[in-house]
């Protein structure tokens, strides 16, 4: 008797237990769905079953194939798997996107996610599937999602089309910290980024010198906020990284019609004049970068100096 | 020529290198291209600012803010006298729930303790950032 009794009472405590989690965005969704459209699935997501703890490269290698990179699970393992830890960092998974020059933006809120699936990109999403102090950490890709069933679909393990309810997955992804990730080619940005996400982005593809990547992200953030001092800067740096002075100098004095005063863009052009052998201008802007100076004067000092070295 | 002058001499030469040598580590390390990350973690403080003044700026936050007794525009010139590190403490918090109800009183209480603690710490003259006050009362 008892031993039928007891799993109920343990189901009973559970269930009171979850209930003290709401999934408080799911039901706003609902409630106020706005211009979001009741469905969306992105069907022409691959998929690849994962094997043993490999959940974390093989979602990875749904969204990369997704995006035009050809990968499997198994190229994937060597980057993002720790043997250690039979398991997959998130940071791990961010840089491998960036190393494959993908633009890799994070997503946080259950709406902003939604509303990428609607946009036609896939996300990654972390999920914790068991309870805190218990986690089973998981790996999946969200590929579509369905209002009036109230249910997300996901690649996820071995199952190609897992319908999971919507209030759910956002309890076992707040479990995760809410951690999301929209990896795109970089001539596509996100729906719901802002400039500054996008733009972070593109400076981790330029730091895994994934440089055409880099060029190819600042240049599509352009199109969107044309008059982005950052990107003009993060696309000079690029040029210059890429020995084309030329697009250095144009991209350096972009930023500065945008900023007149700013000592970082002075700086980053001197480079660029010197770079194309043009000594006299680099001095000469070394030395406004020094003037226009703040706090960090020393360091823009150090660039006169080495630029005024280069000279001999 | 006494010893000590001729000792003196005889140190200086070396002495001079040692604090060229100490010196010149510190000074040449930093020059290069500004990094497109350095110029982003500034500009990631300009949008912080922003958005808590956006923050300020809704109906309801305005509504708490006047229940509290502040005047909501004296509240958003105050946020201008926020260094980026209080700022970064306020928008933590507003990423930590974005979509309770709750929030908007507790977020409202953590801005006005700010001030608060600003506004002690310029009476006492550690900190200077409210301008009508004036701990010397010479005003």
């Amino acid at each position: 008797m008892l031993a039928r009794v007891a799993p109920r009472i343990l189901c009973l405590a559970f269930g009171l237990v979850l209930t003290a989690c709401a999934a408080t965005q799911t039901q706003q969704i609902l409630e106020q769905p706005g211009d979001l459209p009741q469905r969306a699935e992105i069907e022409e997501v691959p998929f690849f079953p994962q094997e043993d703890y490999y959940c974390g490269p093989a979602a990875l290698a749904m969204v990369l194939a997704w995006s035009g990179q050809a990968v499997t699970t198994a190229d994937l393992v060597p980057q993002v798997y720790t043997p250690g830890r039979e398991g997959t960092l998130r940071s791990d998974i961010l840089s491998a996107a960036r190393r494959n020059g993908r633009l890799a933006v994070e997503v946080t809120r259950l709406d902003d996610l939604l509303r990428e699936l609607e946009a036609g990109h896939p996300v990654l999403v972390f999920q914790n599937l068991g309870l805190a102090w218990l986690p089973q950490w998981h790996f999946a890709v969200a590929v579509g999602y369905d209002l009036p069933g109230k249910a997300l679909v996901l690649r996820s393990g071995l199952e190609r089309r897992r319908r999971t309810p919507l209030a759910t997955f956002e309890r076992t992804w707040a479990r995760g910290d809410r951690w999301a990730l929209v990896v795109l080619p970089p001539d596509k940005l996100p729906a719901t980024a802002r400039e500054q996400e996008v733009l972070l982005a593109a400076a981790g593809l330029e730091r895994a010198k994934r440089l055409a990547a880099a060029e190819t992200a600042y240049t599509t953030a352009l199109e969107r906020w044309p008059r982005s001092f950052p990107a003009f800067m993060g696309l000079g740096n690029v040029h210059y990284a890429q020995s084309n002075p030329q697009g250095a100098e144009r991209a350096f004095r972009r930023a500065l019609e945008l900023r007149p005063k700013s000592a970082a863009a002075w700086n980053n052009l001197a480079y660029a004049l010197k770079q194309a052998g043009q000594k006299t201008e680099a001095l000469a802007a070394a030395e406004r970068a020094v003037e226009l100076a703040g706090e960090d004067r020393e360091r823009y000092r150090d660039s006169l100096r080495e630029i005024k070295a280069g000279d001999g | 020529m006494t010893f000590f002058q001729r000792l003196c001499r005889a140190l200086a030469l070396p002495m001079a290198l040692v604090m060229l040598v100490t010196v010149l580590p510190l000074n040449s390390v930093q020059a290069g291209l500004v990094t497109t990350e350095q110029i982003l973690a500034e500009s990631q403080s300009d949008a912080d600012r922003e958005r808590v003044l956006e923050f300020l700026a809704r109906q309801d936050v305005r509504q708490q803010i006047v229940a509290l007794g502040v005047d909501p525009d004296e509240a958003a010139r105050r946020v201008q006298g926020l260094s980026d590190a209080e700022i970064a403490k306020i928008v933590d918090q507003m990423d930590e729930e974005p979509a309770g109800q709750g929030i908007v009183v507790a977020l409202v209480a953590t801005i006005l303790i700010i001030f608060l603690v600003l506004i002690i710490t310029d009476l006492l003259g550690v900190t200077n950032v409210f301008p009508f006050i004036d701990p010397l009362g010479t005003k």
